[in-house]
């Protein structure tokens, strides 16, 4: 891992116009000035519950959504500073991989199809090189390319994300979004497919922002994490640091209401937060956790907190540690 | 006392040997496999394992949900309360099922009815099985509405199931399930799956309070090893229709002996054995087809410890403890 930001996100919103409960005119505010850096080579994960924005978020900084405001600089680039061309070429290096491999793959395409795509679009080269890269994706990924006449529906759920993951690579990327890209899987399958991306990673040199509900899995794989709550970052910080010491009282209580896969270590008298996520359409004024939060002060029903630098690369917008 | 003592050990529920088979284009799927299991009075029994391993159609059999054809109930008995279930007619089973045995699936929006309020539905409940005036049904709704801890119960009594969030349809359904006159057995399949981390850990202390203080047995279904260490007294891990291990939680946990167990556990990122470490013990290949599965012991083709003898036989079980089992011919030591 370097020092070098491959990605820098500044004070970057998405919104969606919606109707809110009376009918009237609203912004779903899914990120809202979100700033963060992802460094060339690391793992970056992104946990949330679901409305946490963290989803919208991947999406856009590949600019598979529009923004509403800030910037996306990949390296050098200005990604919404892009025309149609300049982005496609820009699109090879940046990959997504989705959660359900099965709706993100065209179920009447056979797998060499499905692979060979991108390779396509992108003309790198001859059929004959382009059915090579393919058995190689094919076997790089764990799949037998005996089966490339295979469609989608043969293949079992963690084989399918292996296409998916195929077809991400294709092109040799440097950075790819992990789009909750294990969670449909079942556990001992999850844990292949989690090794396989490490794997690649090591071997391609691949940054990755690794987005997911479920902690333990960030947990394991991410270098840092970032903490999302309805379109806000509640918390940034490498993952010793954060798994030693959660400072948002959000993240805390993640962690509490994380079960323990040890019944020794029932936490039968854990404190839990109480109560819903509220609706991302018309967030709690003031620090959007305050409704739920036990250490609520005055200020923090009125004032969205600032960040404040708890440790250096320890991130934390909450009231309590701001001086 | 010792009468006593008898019937809150003895078996609510008691499974022989049941075989439960689909038939399908493709052939006959053997989804469960001379499964036999006891669920005790007041106990928590969680039935593991992952997509495919006939969790739920053990308990769709208990409830009598199977749908015939194309399922069919090979062999086997349900004993609950000394009946067999298997034997009851439709009529028979509408008496036990929603009175003595309630169920709450994963997705609450599927089985609430879209178009009446939740007050109403658990009113319902109510007047099926009392003689009470509607008020009556209602305001007992809006009481079992405040013991899930739904905040404003009698606001939320006239909601509809889409006017609520995920984990307070969820609460509803356990309210549903406690309006049921004598609830005896809950069974709870992928109680929590749907939902947020922080409001699984809310319903998940909310099911065992209330399993406490009404006295009933729950048996648990999930894929999730974190539920099952928070929340069950006994385990039994299953694998492709056959039930491989069985033992109380902390045994289970402790000294997990067959290999999938292991490996299952192992899986797990969260697991201690991971601190620092940069990859996971991963169970190498993919859960046997269920229509072409043999009489060995289906975990053979993924096992680091199978040999000749367990792809042709399935083995007899193997008493560890007095409350460990495992079915391997060469488990873990």
């Amino acid at each position: 891992m370097s020092d070098k930001s491959i990605l820098r996100v500044q004070n970057l919103k998405t919104y969606f116009d919606v109707h809110n409960e009376r009918g009237e005119k609203a912004h779903l505010k899914a990120v809202d000035d979100v700033s963060f850096t992802i460094r060339e080579g690391e793992i970056l994960g992104v946990v949330g519950e679901s409305g946490c924005g963290k989803s919208t978020l991947g999406r856009t900084v590949l600019r598979l959504e529009e923004k509403r405001g800030g910037t996306v600089m990949y390296r050098e680039t200005d990604l919404f500073g892009l025309d149609h061309r300049e982005l496609r070429a820009a699109r090879k290096k940046l990959q997504m991989i989705f959660q359900d491999p099965s709706s993100s793959l065209n179920p009447r395409k056979k797998v060499s199809s499905l692979i060979s795509q991108p390779l396509k679009i992108h003309r790198t080269g001859t059929p004959e090189e382009i059915q090579d890269r393919v058995d190689a994706l094919m076997e790089e990924v764990g799949l037998n390319p005996l089966y490339r006449r295979r469609f989608p529906h043969q293949f079992s759920g963690g084989q399918r994300q292996r296409i998916g993951i195929a077809r991400a690579l294709a092109l040799n990327p440097e950075f790819i979004v992990c789009d909750e890209a294990v969670s449909a899987l079942d556990v001992s399958v999850q844990a292949q497919i989690l090794n396989l991306l490490l794997d690649l990673q090591d071997r391609h040199r691949l940054t990755y922002m690794f987005i997911s509900h479920d902690l333990s899995v960030v947990e394991f794989i991410s270098s840092r994490i970032l903490v999302m709550y309805l379109g806000k970052i509640v918390e940034i910080a490498d993952k010793k640091d954060l798994m030693k010491n959660p400072l948002h009282p959000y993240t805390k209580a993640l962690f509490a209401a994380y079960p323990d896969a040890d019944p020794k270590n029932r936490k039968e008298d854990r404190m839990l937060v109480m109560g819903d996520v509220p609706s991302p359409i018309n967030p709690p004024r003031g620090c959007h956790f305050h409704p739920r939060c036990p250490f609520a002060k005055p200020v923090c029903t009125e004032v969205y907190p600032g960040n404040t630098n708890a440790e250096p690369g320890h991130t934390v917008a909450c009231h309590l540690y701001s001086t | 006392m010792k009468k006593h003592d008898q019937t809150t050990t003895a078996n609510l529920l008691e499974i022989q040997d049941l075989s439960v088979h689909f038939n399908t284009q493709r052939g006959v799927v053997k989804a469960v496999r001379d499964l036999s299991l006891t669920i005790k009075k007041e106990e928590t029994l969680a039935l593991v394992g992952e997509s495919g391993c006939g969790k739920s159609v053990t308990a769709h059999s208990i409830n009598g949900l199977i749908p015939v054809p194309p399922g069919i109930i090979e062999k086997g008995k349900i004993i609950f309360e000394g009946e067999n279930l298997l034997q009851k007619t439709e009529k028979e089973m509408q008496h036990i099922r929603g009175v003595r045995i309630s169920m709450i699936f994963q997705e609450p929006m599927t089985s609430l009815n879209p178009v009446f309020t939740i007050g109403r539905q658990i009113a319902d409940v109510f007047l099926t099985h009392h003689d009470i005036p509607r008020e009556e049904a209602f305001s007992r709704a809006v009481n079992l509405l405040d013991m899930v801890k739904i905040p404003s119960p009698e606001t939320r009594a006239k909601s509809y199931p889409h006017q609520l969030s995920g984990g307070m349809r969820q609460r509803a359904m356990i309210a549903m399930a406690l309006a049921s006159p004598e609830p005896g057995l809950m069974i709870a399949d992928e109680p929590t799956t749907a939902l947020d981390v922080t409001i699984q850990a809310q319903i998940l202390r909310l099911m065992v309070s209330l399993k406490k203080r009404v006295g009933m047995s729950l048996l648990l279904i999930t894929h999730d090893m974190g539920v099952v260490a928070e929340t069950a007294d006994r385990v039994i891990v299953m694998y492709a229709g056959r039930k491989v291990e069985e033992a109380d939680v902390y045994s289970l946990f402790d000294k997990p002996a067959h290999p999938y167990t292991l490996g299952l556990l192992n899986s797990l990122p969260s697991n201690r054995k991971y601190a620092g470490a940069s990859r996971l013990e991963a169970i190498p290949g993919t859960v046997p087809d269920l229509l072409t599965i043999n009489d060995g012991c289906p975990f053979a083709n993924r096992c680091p410890r199978a040999g000749d003898i367990c792809r042709s036989v399935f083995p007899g079980e193997t008493p560890l403890t007095e409350h460990h089992s495992v079915w391997c011919h060469n488990h873990v030591r």
